[in-house]
């Protein structure tokens, strides 16, 4: 990966330009900072694209393959873009035990996406998550910010419903 | 203001705006749980309404951290009335406000109710949920605006770190903590003040103090709400830790899931800088100490201790061998001192009120009090902190409220997916690590799921495995393969395909990775399963014998032929009249549990 040529034609350049900035400010051991820059470069383009991951090696002076084992180690990375919503099912024990396994079925059967995919029309992003310590309002799912506590598979319908015609009133 | 000697930080406290500088404080749950419930649009609502009526003056709305009671969010709690609204709704700000703020008249009807009683509950003192309780950890929980500062100096806060600094050498302050015997809140119960001599005594010219918040037990959430709801009392413990062991720099670790934790942690190190507990020369002394925050990137082994300091230097988190203990080579190689939040906000009382004050609580080896998070098949959920020794049935029915149905509880789950099943005949086994770790558990970080009758352990199992199995890092054959396999096995289980000696297999092949595996991670991951294969072994009989019934049916004496199941069937398998006994296809039966859930009657019987 070292020899292959960087190709950053498709990242848009003033995000990269903020970047940039980003990493010039951070003090001290730069490689050491590597996740931090990550964070960062997911906050700006939503996703890391291999181009991406690779001017991010370039900048901190570090072998291609060594920001790719970071970014598919770590599962808050994503290689693939995301979708405009992404819904998260709490898979957290307590959620478990009430049912969120149901609830990410409907899930997958509405958007017609799978678990850590995009859907068709490029709207959802489904993602099995971590317990996200709402315990007490299991089962929980979130989209975006949003959080739906006590949901049944039946509620799923309605939120989806509910964001698509979000859509296509835009 | 800057704090430049203890004078200065008396003086602070006389000036500190006192919870009755007002004549009325309405505390609101900021939680995540009661977050989610919409407690910011509340507290927003009710602060207009103040506003509007010119209250504000009087009356002084702060948002805390978690109450703890999330089964019944969002809370609001009136001071010094110490009355508790429970299930508030966005709608019910104007009757708070009209009838108690204003005309001094309770409002009954959003008290607490206990079940099977009829009276409501006005005070939190008087709920069972909270009486059997003893919050140290939790002290400032629900009490304080985690985003205010003075709010923390006017309950004492930083006045252990003064009393560190102006009094005791580090070597004291070790002691105090050795001799209050508290022990790691983060999993494995090593002593606290053993620790923080090792890393004192471990030669080195800088060292590091970490705080492990990269809680990721699923079903464990008392970290986050620490961080939440009190965070100076971890950074006022962190530098304490960095006096005792002789380190000037603390990193906290915090998953990056939890956005509102980090924010108010990153809030209140900028606020103590200003205040002069961080930073050069703190409180006039030549003691320095700074703290830095350090993202995770959702990584459950990040939570090991080795594998967390790979992460923070920038690399994937894989464990490392130990010796050398992090208290040895950590961070950058240096001695490192690695802590829980819990633990962490355990060490100002006891700095404060002494070891042999904490260590009265609790039982011979495990002193003081633990957090846990009750979730589950309860009627109560939440975080509740219980001196050690407590029982468990102490927890489930007095202050858990028992199960919400009344169906008979089978077994308590502890210990996320490190640990092990507790069945309902040791309700009554005092919790502390050694009486756990008999039983084939662990204290983990304190989750409690709680399991009915109607839960399939198997199922549970499978669950954790299919969790650890996922968050191997790779780094170790035994847990990376071995994890596998037992989830194979277990998924061969439950889809009616394995055979009796899939039972044998996965008991051997759990002891194996138990034994072989690098990390704790690998080392108990065979828990959950292994647990649940000695208590309830009938069920997986069932599979392994493939007796096991796996549809819905109805049973039709109890039926009333109102058609419900029907309507809710999301692959319409389920036929029948009105007012006629309804049958289901069990050829068709998905097995989803909505028709269960749909009945009136309790007609459906469950596989």
């Amino acid at each position: 990966m070292r020899n292959k040529i960087l190709d950053t034609s498709t990242l848009d350049k003033e995000l990269l330009a903020k970047l940039d900035a980003f990493i010039d400010s951070l003090e001290g051991d730069k490689q050491e900072h590597l996740i931090h820059v990550l964070h960062k470069a997911q906050e700006l383009f939503g996703y890391l694209p291999q181009n991406l991951q690779l001017y991010i090696a370039r900048k901190l002076d570090l072998p291609g393959v060594r920001v790719n084992g970071v970014v598919s180690f770590y599962s808050f990375f994503n290689e693939k873009p995301v979708g405009k919503y992404t819904i998260s099912v709490c898979m957290g024990t307590a959620c478990f035990v009430k049912g969120a396994d149901k609830v990410l079925e409907r899930v997958i059967e509405l958007t017609g996406a799978n678990k850590n995919e995009i859907s068709k029309d490029g709207l959802f992003t489904i993602k099995d998550v971590r317990c996200i310590g709402a315990c007490g309002l299991a089962p929980v799912m979130t989209i975006n910010d949003k959080v739906y506590g006590k949901v049944k598979p039946g509620d799923v319908d309605e939120i989806i419903r509910h964001y698509r015609s979000i859509e296509n009133e835009s | 203001m800057k704090v430049k000697n203890y004078n200065d930080l008396v003086a602070w406290k006389e000036k500190c705006p006192r919870k009755l500088d007002y004549k009325i404080n309405v505390l609101i749950c900021n939680g995540t749980s009661c977050l989610s419930s919409d407690s910011e649009m509340i507290s927003v609502l009710l602060e207009q309404e103040l506003k509007s009526r010119n209250l504000e003056a009087e009356i002084r709305t702060i948002r805390t951290g978690c109450f703890g009671f999330c089964g019944q969010g969002p809370i609001i709690k009136i001071e010094p009335d110490d009355i508790t609204y429970v299930q508030v709704k966005v709608e019910d700000i104007k009757e708070i406000v009209d009838s108690h703020l204003i005309n001094n008249i309770v409002v009954d009807r959003l008290l607490y109710q206990e079940p099977d009683k009829t009276e409501v509950v006005g005070n939190s003192s008087g709920m069972n949920f909270y009486k059997k309780q003893m919050r140290i950890a939790l002290r400032n929980c629900g009490e304080i605006d985690p985003e205010n500062i003075e709010h923390y100096i006017s309950n004492d806060g930083y006045f252990a770190l003064a009393k560190v600094l102006f009094e005791l050498t580090p070597e004291e302050v070790i002691q105090v903590v050795k001799k209050s015997g508290l022990r790691g809140r983060g999993g494995g119960g090593f002593y606290t003040g053993v620790k923080w001599e090792m890393s004192r005594k471990s030669p080195g010219d800088e060292k590091y103090i970490i705080c492990n918040a990269d809680e990721g037990d699923p079903g464990a959430f008392m970290d986050r709400s620490i961080m939440e709801g009190d965070p100076h009392s971890v950074l006022e413990a962190m530098i304490i830790a960095g006096y005792a062991i002789g380190a000037n720099k603390g990193l906290v670790y915090i998953r990056a899931e939890y956005g509102v934790a980090t924010n108010r942690v990153r809030k209140a190190i900028n606020d103590a800088r200003e205040s002069g507990f961080l930073g050069k020369n703190i409180l006039g002394t030549d003691f320095s100490f700074d703290i830095e925050i350090k993202l995770g990137a959702g990584a459950f082994v990040c939570g090991e201790e080795t594998a967390l300091i790979k992460s923070m230097e920038g690399h994937r988190g894989e464990p490392q061998k130990k010796p050398p203990f992090p208290s040895q080579s950590g961070f950058r190689g240096k001695p490192s001192n690695v802590n829980n939040v819990e633990t962490f906000a355990n060490i100002p009382s006891i700095i404060l009120k002494g070891a042999e004050w904490y260590s009265s609580i609790g039982t011979e080896k495990s002193k003081g009090t633990k957090v846990f998070a009750l979730a589950g098949q309860i009627r109560n959920n939440g975080l509740v902190e219980v001196p050690m020794g407590t029982t468990f049935r102490e927890i489930v029915y007095d202050i858990g409220g028992g199960h919400p149905n009344g169906k008979d509880i089978k077994a308590i789950q502890i210990g996320g997916p490190s640990g092990g099943v507790i069945t309902k005949e040791y309700f009554d086994m005092s919790i502390d690590y050694e009486s756990l770790l008999a039983m084939g558990a662990m204290m983990g970080s304190g989750g409690m799921i709680i399991m009915d009758e109607d839960t399939d352990m198997v199922q549970i199992a499978k669950f954790y495995l299919e969790f650890t199995q996922d968050e191997s890092c790779g780094k170790c054959t035994p847990c990376r393969i071995g994890t596998k396999r037992m989830y194979e096995i277990l998924e061969r289980l439950v889809n009616m395909e394995g055979s009796p000696e899939d039972l044998e297999r996965l008991r051997v092949l759990g002891e194996n990775i138990k034994n072989t595996s690098l990390c704790g991670l690998g080392q108990t991951a065979p828990n959950p399963v292994l647990s649940t294969m000695k208590y309830f072994r009938e069920e997986y009989e069932a599979y392994a014998y493939r007796t096991k019934k796996t549809k819905y049916s109805i049973d039709p004496k109890l039926c009333i032929g109102c058609t419900k199941c029907a309507r809710n069937c999301p692959v319409s398998c389920i036929e029948g009249s009105v007012r006629q006994p309804h049958y289901i296809d069990e050829s068709k039966c998905i097995a989803c549990g909505a028709c269960y859930e749909a009945c009136p009657v309790n007609a459906i019987i469950k596989p």
